[in-house]
């Protein structure tokens, strides 16, 4: 079997879950026993394959030209056809990033081909590739397989492989420039400005200890007992995005894909039920305790601790015992 | 501005899901409601009648319970509704639903297709791309606001970790609405009643033509197994919030 990785780069600079898709690109590889080529697609990002052709895989793709320098998903997907025309894969693996979601689905169906998205896993029995999805907001998971001929596309959520795990080659591999033909005419949508709404008021990562709000706070009036945790803890105030999205918290407090990625020693989720969105943005914390009404919340798949219980019970004891602690 | 507006029906939220046989959840005793990413979709359309005059049309696929969403819609302000039916839709693959979808939208030749980001129960995320694709329209996907500047669009789109981007599209254009784009409306009694008025037509999904090539199928859905071994803490809320910061403190010595 032929794979191809697809890299993602924003102005030469590596978007890193490209490389966790690349350990299970190697990883794949290696028990089908089949050929791995990786592309990277921009323009003057020549050092950036050059740095992938490091690592273990048969070759690498490099695609540019002007019309690329910005990603548009015109430009990318006309780019990506003409070098799966030539390159001639038959699994075609991306990380599920925000870029990789605009612009897959519609490379695959130009195709005639089906993508299955946002895998955590896969399974390879006896040859055949079962590729692990999550459904009904993680509460199940479904095994998923390819109908019809290749290639088949598949891309992989962030944090389901270790990127530290990407193999290194015993020599370079080669670097094989893709001419690609676009022309302006072929995009439709202009990108513009790239900008960030505020500057980052609190930086989330660096704090120990996070205290974290989700829908089952219920309120807004609700906020200031969980701030109070979060100060008696010696931590900070976060939330998962539906709380931002009401406004109740500020959007820099916001933890999952489209927030921040945190890792503190201790990270505490009141009533938050365990979104994948929400997951991959804090499952590297050292200690996970959640509280939540649901003893099925997904979030108590990732939990060292859990309470299935009522927070608004709950939390003021834990409020009561650390104020206790301190004024002894 | 004629605007088509997707929306699925998926499971209510605190709905138990109890698996049934083959790749699906048993459907009696469960509420549905309209996928919440959708919700902020169907608004933004609203947003844009109210502003730039026009209509909005509601579309949903699905068994005929999904006629409640589309009635929903109607309360809330849109103008009318399209259900295509088909009591084995949920077993479309992405690009089976985003073909039967496409069918059914042509013939509407809207100005604008939003749809949201992804739904509730499948959440393949693919929808709105590969209507897009379909419909030979371009597309820009998590929108987080809208303006319309004649025969084109200036779109905020989100990028990953607070990161945004202007991008402007000619219309025809199909977007997908990123969650939080707006503070979604409740049906007023006038509207619900106003809604009762409302046309919702049905259109057979086998009758649209569109061809169904699989290309992938869902072999089983399961509940996940455990990949980190939960302690639960019982007792009374004193109790186990006590036992919480005993285990903090001495056995994974965080505080």
């Amino acid at each position: 079997m032929n794979i191809l990785l697809i890299t993602e780069q924003r102005e030469g600079k590596w978007n890193r879950t490209s490389f966790e898709t690349l350990a299970a690109a190697q990883q794949i590889a290696n028990e089908t026993n089949s050929r791995l080529a990786g592309a990277v697609i921009g323009k003057g990002v020549a050092n950036l394959a050059s740095e992938l052709a490091a690592s273990k895989i048969d070759e690498v793709l490099l695609i540019e030209h002007d019309l690329l320098a910005a990603y548009t998903p015109d430009g990318f997907t006309i780019a990506l056809t003409q070098a799966i025309a030539q390159a001639k894969p038959d699994l075609i693996l991306l990380p599920h990033t925000y870029q990789v979601r605009d612009f897959a689905p519609k490379l695959a169906a130009s195709l005639g081909k089906g993508m299955i998205g946002d895998c955590i896993g896969y399974r390879n029995e006896n040859g055949k590739l079962i590729f692990v999805r999550q459904m009904f907001q993680g509460k199940t998971v479904a095994d998923v397989v390819f109908e019809g001929a290749s290639p088949w596309f598949a891309t992989f959520q962030a944090g389901a492989f270790r990127a530290d795990l990407v193999a290194q080659g015993a020599s370079k591999a080669p670097v094989t420039p893709v001419p690609v033909e676009l022309s302006a005419a072929q995009i439709r949508t202009k990108p513009l400005e790239i900008f960030r709404e505020a500057k980052q008021a609190v930086d989330l990562t660096q704090a120990p200890i996070l205290v974290s709000v989700g829908r089952g706070i219920k309120a807004p009036e609700n906020i200031p007992m969980a701030e109070k945790l979060a100060h008696l803890l010696g931590g900070e105030l976060s939330a998962s995005r539906p709380i931002c999205d009401e406004g109740w918290l500020p959007m820099d407090r916001q933890i999952g894909s489209s927030g921040q990625t945190v890792a503190p020693k201790l990270y505490l989720a009141l009533g938050i039920s365990g979104a994948i969105q929400h997951v991959v943005g804090m499952k590297g914390s050292r200690t996970i305790a959640a509280i939540n009404k649901d003893q099925n919340a997904p979030i108590f798949e990732v939990a060292d601790y859990g309470i299935v219980g009522d927070l608004f019970e709950v939390v003021p004891a834990l409020i009561e015992e650390l104020e206790k602690s301190k004024s002894s | 501005m004629k605007i088509v507006v997707c929306i699925k029906q998926v499971p209510a939220k605190d709905a138990p899901l109890v698996i049934a046989e083959g790749t699906w959840i048993r459907e009696t005793d469960i509420g549905f409601e309209m996928n919440e990413p959708d919700s902020f979709a169907l608004e933004e359309a609203l947003r844009l009648k109210e502003k730039h005059t026009g209509e909005v049309i509601a579309v949903s696929m699905g068994p005929e319970r999904v006629k409640q969403t589309i009635k929903e819609a109607l309360a809330k302000g849109a103008d009318r509704g399209v259900h295509i039916a088909d009591d084995k839709s949920h077993l479309l693959d992405p690009l089976g639903a985003a073909k039967s979808l496409a069918a059914a939208i042509e013939r509407e030749k809207p100005d604008l297709v939003l749809t949201g980001l992804q739904s509730d129960d499948h959440g393949f995320g693919q929808t709105g791309v590969l209507l897009a694709d379909r419909l030979g329209l371009p597309h820009a996907t998590l929108i987080m606001q809208i303006g319309v500047e004649g025969d084109h669009l200036r779109v905020k789109r989100e990028l990953e970790a607070g990161w945004f981007q202007w991008v402007e599209l000619p219309l025809p254009a199909v977007l997908t609405i990123q969650s939080g784009i707006n503070k979604v409306r409740y049906a007023t009694l006038k509207g619900i009643m106003a809604a009762k008025k409302k046309e919702i037509v049905t259109i057979a999904r086998e009758s649209l033509g569109a061809t169904y090539d699989p290309t992938q199928r869902i072999e089983r859905i399961y509940v996940p197994t455990k990949t980190k071994k939960t302690e639960f803490l019982t007792g009374t809320p004193k109790e186990s919030a006590v036992k919480l910061l005993e285990k903090l403190k001495h056995e994974a010595r965080v505080l």
